[in-house]
C-alpha cells in the first residue's frame, strides 16, 4: 500500500490517465470534500463581505466572528421539514435539485489543479466541461416547472432563455482561447484542460495577455457570461427576490433548498476554474518565464506558508482585539485555537517548502510541487469568488430585455469579432 | 458476456429508430412528435459512428456532426412553427392541424 | 506518455448504456406529460453520448452533450412551458390510426431484423468474401480525434460545412419569423 502510494507520487500520471481506478476514486473524494468545504467557507465569506460592504457586522454570534454560522445553518436546513407542495409534480420536484448538483460536481473530473493533479485528463476536456455545466440549467428549469406555481415557472423560463443566450458568447470566447493553443510548431491545438495550460507554459504567456488586447477581450466576455451562466447578481433574474420572491426555488425548503445552494456555489467555482485554466495560466505562478530561476521558485513556494501565516496572524489579532469582558472568554479562546491551527498549518507548509526546495525527484520535492500547483490554482479561483461577491454588492440587477439585448447584440458580435481577428492574427504571426 | 461487435450497436440504433417511428406515427402531441424525430436522428448518428469505428476512418463521425447541426435547425424551426400555431389555434395536437388556411 | 487507453468493462457499460437509452426511448413515446418525455429523452441522449465515447468518438460525444442536452432540450422545455400543458395531459394521447402506425413500425423492425440476421450469416461481400460487418480491427486514434475531425471538416467536407452554416442561418431566420407576433 505504502510503496504503491510512493511510486504513484513519483509517477507523472494523473489517475485517469494511469487508469488506476482506486486513485481516481480517492481524488474524487478529496475534490468532493474540498469543494464542499469551499462552499461552506464561501457561504461565511459572502455574508461577512456583503455585510462589510454595507458597513454592517454580519454574523457575529455563532462562534467567534460568526465562523460557525455556516455549520449552524447547515444543521438547521438538515432538520427542517422537507415540504413537497401537494400540486407539485412529485418525481420531477424530487429529481430537479439532484440534476443541478450532479452537473455542478461532474465538471470537477477534468479541472486541472496541476499537471498530474486531476481526476482525469480527457482530450475533449473543455468541451466536456462546457457541456456538463450547461446541463445545470436543466435542474433549474425542471425545478421551476415541477413546483407548479407562478413565480418559479417565470424564474425557470427566464433562466433557460438567459443561459442558452449567454452560452453562445461564452462558447465563442472559449474557442478563441483554444485557437491560441494551436500557435506552436506542429500547429495542432488541444481541447484538454491540462494541454491548454501546458500550451500557455510553452508559449510563455498567459492567454489573457496574448495578442493584447484580444485575449483580454475574450476573457472579459467569458467573465461576464460566466456570471450570467451561474445566475448570480447582476444577472440573477431567475431568483430576483424583489420580483419573483425567490424565483425557481420558491417552493423548495430544507435539504432540497440547500442542495440548490450547494449546486450554485459549486458551479461558480467550476466556471471560475475554467476561466483560470483558459486565460490565467492554471497552476502556474505569476510570470512563469521571467521568474523561473531556482531562487524565484523557492520564493514562490513560500507563498502557501505565508498565506496561512497571514491568516493566522489576522485571527490572533482578532482574538487580541476582543472586548475584555468575561462574556467573550469562550469566543476569544475559540478564535485563538483557530489561529493556532492555522499557524500549525503554515508551519507544516513552511517545512515542506524548505525540505523540498531542490527540484529533484524526492518525495518532499514532489509534495512541495503539488502543493504549489494546487495553491496557485486555488488562489486564482478564490479571486474570482471574491469578485462574484463584489459584483453582487455593487451592481443593480438588469432588466430582462436589457439582459437579452446585452447578450445577443453586444456580447455575441464582440466575441465573434474577437474570434475572427484572433484567427487572422494567428495566421499572420505564423 | 461476449465481445461487443458493430452489430450490437446497430441493434440498439434500430431499436431507437423504431421507437422514434412509433412516436411520430402514433402520438398526438406535437412536442412529443418532434422529440421522436430527435430519437430517429440519434439512432442514425449511432449507426454512423458505429460504422466509422468499423471501417477505422472518421467520415461517419463528421457526418454525425452534420446531423447534429441539422437536428438543431430542425428543432428551432419546428418549435417556432409550433409556437406560431399554438398562438392561432390554441392546440398542439397534430390531428387537429388539418387546415391549409384559416 | 499515455498508457493504453482501454475503455473499462466494455460489455457491462455497453449493456448499461444501451439499456438506459432504450428505456428512455420507450418513456419518451409513452409518457402523458411532455416534460417527463423530455427528461426521458435527456437520459437517452446522455446514454447515447456514452456509447459514442465507447466507439472512440469523444468529439461527437461532447457535441452531443453540448448541442442536444444543453441546447435543444432546454429549447424543448422552454416551449413546453410556453404552451399550456394542463389540457393536453387529460386528452387522448394517441391518434385514431395508431394501430396502423404500430404495424408500420413493426414492419420496419422486421426489415431491420431480417437485414441484420442475413448480414450476420448469409450475405458477405461478393467480391472479397469478407463479412458485411467486419469486426473492427483498426482502433481509431483517441487522442487526436478532434484534430482529425477538424481537418476533415475544413478539407473534404468544406462545402458541406458552409452549407450547414447557411442552414443554421436560415433556421434562425425561420424561427424568428415564425415565432414573432409582429415583425
Amino acid at each position: 500500500m505504502l510503496t504503491s502510494f510512493m511510486s504513484y507520487l513519483g509517477s507523472q500520471f494523473s489517475p485517469g490517465v494511469a487508469g488506476n481506478q482506486l486513485w481516481a476514486l480517492i481524488y474524487i473524494l478529496i475534490i468532493f470534500a474540498g469543494v464542499s468545504v469551499a462552499v461552506i467557507a464561501m457561504n461565511w465569506l459572502e455574508r461577512k463581505a456583503l455585510a462589510h460592504f454595507q458597513v454592517r457586522l454580519g454574523p457575529m454570534r455563532v462562534g467567534p466572528h460568526g465562523l460557525l454560522q455556516p455549520i449552524a445553518d447547515a444543521l438547521k436546513l438538515l432538520l427542517k421539514e422537507d415540504i413537497i407542495p401537494a400540486e407539485a409534480d412529485q418525481v420531477v420536484f424530487w429529481v430537479a435539485p439532484l440534476i443541478g448538483l450532479l452537473a455542478a460536481f461532474t465538471v470537477y473530473t477534468v479541472v486541472p489543479f496541476g499537471p498530474s493533479q486531476a481526476v482525469s485528463d480527457m482530450n475533449i476536456g473543455i468541451l466536456f466541461m462546457l457541456g456538463v455545466s450547461s446541463l445545470g440549467v436543466l435542474g433549474i428549469v425542471t425545478a421551476g416547472w415541477a413546483s407548479n406555481s407562478h413565480y418559479p415557472l417565470i424564474g425557470a423560463l427566464r433562466s433557460s432563455a438567459q443561459m442558452v443566450s449567454y452560452e453562445v458568447a461564452m462558447g465563442l470566447a472559449v474557442v478563441s482561447a483554444i485557437l491560441m493553443t494551436s500557435l506552436n510548431e506542429s500547429g495542432t491545438g488541444t481541447l484538454s484542460m491540462i494541454g491548454i495550460v501546458q500550451a500557455q507554459q510553452q508559449q510563455g504567456i498567459w492567454f489573457i495577455f496574448k495578442f493584447f488586447p484580444l485575449g483580454l477581450i475574450a476573457f472579459v466576455i467569458f467573465a461576464i457570461a460566466m456570471v450570467a451562466e451561474t445566475n448570480r447578481a447582476p444577472f440573477d433574474l431567475a431568483e430576483a427576490e424583489s420580483e419573483l420572491t425567490a424565483g425557481f426555488h420558491t417552493e423548495y425548503s430544507g435539504l432540497r433548498w440547500s442542495l440548490f445552494m450547494l449546486a450554485e456555489y459549486a458551479a461558480m467555482i467550476a466556471v471560475s476554474s475554467i476561466a483560470v485554466t483558459l486565460w490565467l495560466g492554471g497552476w502556474m505562478h505569476p510570470f512563469p518565464n521571467l521568474l523561473s530561476a531556482p531562487a524565484w521558485e523557492f520564493i514562490f513556494s513560500l507563498f502557501p506558508a505565508l498565506t496561512f501565516g497571514g491568516l493566522a496572524a489576522i485571527a490572533f489579532l482578532g482574538a487580541a482585539r476582543m472586548p475584555g469582558h468575561s462574556f467573550f472568554k469562550i469566543q476569544r479562546a475559540g478564535l485563538a485555537v483557530f489561529a493556532a491551527l492555522l499557524g500549525v498549518l503554515a508551519l507544516l507548509l513552511l517545512v515542506v517548502a524548505i525540505a523540498g526546495r531542490h527540484a529533484d525527484t524526492s518525495i518532499a520535492a514532489r509534495f512541495r510541487e503539488g502543493i504549489d500547483y494546487v495553491y496557485w490554482f486555488v488562489l486564482k479561483v478564490a479571486v474570482f469568488m471574491y469578485l462574484f461577491i463584489w459584483y453582487r454588492a455593487t451592481w443593480p440587477r438588469y432588466r430582462f430585455d436589457q439582459l437579452m439585448k446585452v447578450g445577443w447584440k453586444v456580447m455575441l458580435p464582440i466575441s465573434l469579432g474577437v474570434l475572427i481577428v484572433t484567427a487572422i492574427v494567428g495566421v499572420l504571426v505564423k | 458476456m461476449a465481445e461487443i461487435t458493430t452489430l450490437h450497436y446497430l441493434v440498439v440504433a434500430a431499436a431507437l429508430f423504431v421507437l422514434g417511428v412509433i412516436g411520430v406515427l402514433t402520438r398526438r402531441n406535437v412536442v412529443i412528435v418532434l422529440m421522436s424525430i430527435e430519437l430517429i436522428l440519434n439512432a442514425v448518428n449511432l449507426n454512423l459512428v458505429a460504422f466509422s469505428r468499423m471501417w477505422g476512418n472518421l467520415h461517419g463521425q463528421v457526418f454525425s456532426v452534420f446531423i447534429v447541426v441539422d437536428a438543431a435547425a430542425e428543432a428551432a424551426v419546428g418549435l417556432g412553427i409550433l409556437i406560431a400555431f399554438f398562438r392561432n389555434k390554441e392546440t398542439i395536437n397534430v390531428d387537429e392541424i388539418d387546415l391549409l388556411k384559416w | 506518455m499515455t498508457p493504453e487507453m482501454t475503455p473499462v468493462a466494455t460489455p457491462f457499460f455497453f449493456y448499461l448504456l444501451s439499456g438506459l437509452a432504450i428505456i428512455g426511448g420507450v418513456l419518451v413515446i409513452t409518457r402523458r406529460n411532455a416534460v417527463h418525455s423530455a427528461l426521458a429523452l435527456i437520459v437517452t441522449l446522455l446514454a447515447v453520448s456514452g456509447l459514442y465515447l465507447m466507439l472512440y468518438a469523444p468529439f461527437v460525444a461532447g457535441v452531443q452533450i453540448i448541442v442536444y442536452a444543453g441546447g435543444i432540450m432546454v429549447l424543448f422545455l422552454f416551449v413546453i412551458m410556453l404552451v399550456n400543458i394542463e389540457r393536453t395531459v387529460k386528452e387522448r394521447q394517441f391518434n385514431r390510426i395508431w394501430p396502423a402506425g404500430v404495424l408500420a413500425a413493426a414492419a420496419l423492425l422486421g426489415l431491420f431484423v431480417s437485414v441484420y440476421v442475413k448480414g450476420k450469416t448469409l450475405l458477405s461481400d461478393p467480391v472479397t468474401g469478407k463479412p458485411l460487418w467486419p469486426d473492427p480491427t483498426i482502433s481509431l486514434p483517441d487522442s487526436s480525434n478532434t484534430q482529425q475531425i477538424g481537418v476533415m471538416l475544413y478539407g473534404n467536407y468544406m462545402f458541406a460545412f458552409e452549407i450547414a452554416s447557411l442552414l443554421l442561418l436560415v433556421a434562425i431566420l425561420g424561427a424568428v419569423i415564425m415565432a414573432k407576433k409582429r415583425i
